[in-house]
């Protein structure tokens, strides 16, 4: 059983002062509310996610973190019984207004989902998919749309010879960052990760989180783990997720050392979860 | 206290083996008569018609004698036939199909289309040429033409293309689907681009078997009036015309015993030509699923 001893030590790392430099929001959630059917899964939900940091969405499972991070780009919608009531904001704009189309936002908005889900499609196909979607068909800008991307996601020089090769033969870590590679290609604005370590082995995991914080410098990265070391490792911010409302949301440094909350407390320290 | 008596269970075991075989002989015997019975009908079909099997055969149209008579009619008839059924049938029962897995929203008015649809495949095939003979014959006076018989044909097998080709679709994991969407795809490009190519050999594999169906249905194509006596090919989609089945059934319902053995030489050209598309059916699948 981890203590608050390990966590402290984790953290304790000097973090470099952040800036007092004006913090743009990339999302600014209203109490956002939504349910399955009649199952309530996120309550009033209400903070402000900062551009260009990492910001950490834990709590058990079952708390509503995938179902939050889901929403933010409307995946959730995919699931037939949902409703949602409140504001989801996007760089000032409701995402859920009616002229609000999804497709627009899934498109500054990418996603890395928790299973690698590349294409049965050779790599390079997989990585040019989103750009071909929204129309780019030059083949020169598309290899430089590919190798830049998988240089982002640090893949490159693995794969840079067998770019014509299915991507299933990659193994799984390669695959998650194919499909981090392939979400870097359309140049998102964020980069919404749902557990995207929480199927690859230790190696795999520790070039996935390096890579996060090689791309917080360019992409707002919002990510949901249910690993604590991780949300302490990688993010700027944490948000802690307990049976579908934040129970707290601040400095990923204050949260894991200085918890307000006694549940946030009992949580990281391993009482529970 | 011993409660298993160990003698008695010696005393018994040969009871149980020899039970244990008697039963898979049964078994085996079940398989066998299936497979004795399709041997002799192969066996009797191949000896009569094999005599007739010639290129001759092929080039002849249909005659009054035995030694004279072709399927050349019934076997472009039936090619002509496929021709309509094919697109037709596949084009309209994948969309249905599409419409149906990714675009209608799960309630009654679907839920009735499907319990519809399920039970269409079930309907005789009679009923299926009934329904040509009135719509495409009578009142959109196709006559007894290539396409009015391709139509109903078309109409008989869409149920089991639609099914097949549901499955297909349902089969593609979902996973890939939102990959697709997270990337802003709409959902035309995303069926396009993810969906059908997963779901193609599938599709493939359930449209050429509904086809090799409606190759050796005859029904509906009696009822509809295909002719018997064809001495031409057709030459347009209007053009009167046989098929295979009809003609193998004019051949044996003749009195002359030659006929009889001709009638199994056409019997082994459907055959033939029934295997060649389940083993395409197969290789397709084989195939697909191995780059998967």
């Amino acid at each position: 059983m981890k203590t608050i001893m390990d966590e402290k030590k984790v953290v304790k790392a000097p973090r470099p002062e952040e800036k007092k430099k004006e913090v743009n929001t990339v999302y600014s959630i209203e109490n956002f509310n939504l349910w399955y059917g009649k199952d309530q899964a996120l309550k009033d939900i209400k903070f402000d996610i900062p551009e260009k940091q990492v910001t950490a969405i834990i709590g058990p499972s079952g708390c509503g973190k995938s179902t939050f991070i889901k929403a933010l780009n409307r995946m959730v919608e995919m699931v037939p019984i949902v409703r949602m009531s409140g504001d989801i904001n996007y760089r000032g704009k409701n995402i859920f207004e009616n002229k609000y189309k999804v497709e627009d936002l899934r498109t500054k908005v990418g996603m890395v989902f928790q299973k690698p889900n590349p294409f049965p499609k050779s790599i390079y196909e997989n990585v040019v998919y989103g750009p071909k979607i929204h129309g780019i068909k030059n083949k020169k800008i598309l290899d430089e749309i590919v190798e830049k991307s998988l240089k982002g996601a640090a893949l490159w020089e693995e794969v840079k010879d067998r770019l014509n090769e299915n991507a299933y033969g990659l193994s799984g870590g390669q695959q998650q960052r194919l499909c981090i590679a392939r979400c870097l290609a359309i140049e998102p604005d964020v980069i919404l990760m749902d557990e995207p370590t929480s199927a690859l082995d230790p190696i795999s995991t520790l070039k996935v989180e390096e890579l996060v914080q090689e791309l917080k410098k360019e992409f707002s990265i919002i990510i949901v783990t249910h690993n604590m070391q991780q949300a302490a490792r990688i993010s700027d911010k944490t948000a802690f997720f307990l049976n579908g409302e934040v129970v707290e949301y601040s400095d990923t440094n204050q949260l894991f050392s200085n918890p307000s909350d006694k549940r946030t407390e009992d949580y990281i320290t391993g009482r529970f979860g | 206290m011993q409660l298993v008596d160990q003698a008695k269970v010696k005393s018994r075991m040969q009871t149980r083996l020899k039970q244990n075989k008697v039963l898979k002989g049964v078994f085996f015997g079940t398989t066998i008569f299936a497979l004795v019975v399709l041997v002799i009908l192969l066996y009797r079909i191949l000896t009569q018609g094999i005599g007739y099997l010639d290129l001759q055969f092929f080039q002849n149209f249909a005659s009054r004698f035995p030694e004279k008579a072709g399927i050349k009619a019934a076997f472009f008839g039936s090619l002509w036939l496929m021709a309509v059924i094919a697109p037709v049938s596949l084009i309209i029962g994948v969309g249905t199909a599409i419409y149906l897995e990714e675009y209608a929203k799960k309630n009654r008015f679907t839920t009735f289309i499907q319990i519809n649809i399920s039970n269409l495949a079930g309907v005789p095939s009679i009923v299926f040429g009934l329904l040509g003979l009135t719509v495409f014959v009578r009142m959109l006076e196709m006559g007894r033409s290539v396409l009015a018989g391709g139509l109903t044909m078309s109409l008989l097998i869409l149920p089991i293309i639609v099914v097949a080709a549901q499955e297909a679709v349902r089969s593609v994991p979902k996973e890939l689907r939102e990959a697709s969407y997270a990337m802003g795809a709409t959902k035309w490009q995303t069926i396009k681009k993810v969906v059908l190519p997963a779901a193609i050999p599938g599709i493939l594999t359930g449209g050429i078997l509904a086809l090799s169906r409606a190759i050796g249905e005859t029904a509906p194509l009696l009822m509809i009036g295909a002719l018997t006596f064809v001495a031409y090919l057709p030459e347009n989609l209007l053009s009167g015309f046989t098929v295979m089945p009809i003609q193998i059934f004019n051949w044996t319902s003749r009195p002359q015993t030659e006929f009889h053995d001709v009638a199994a030489a056409g019997i082994i050209v459907l055959l033939a030509m029934l295997l060649i598309m389940n083993s395409i059916a197969v290789l397709i699948r084989n195939k697909f699923s191995k780059r998967l």
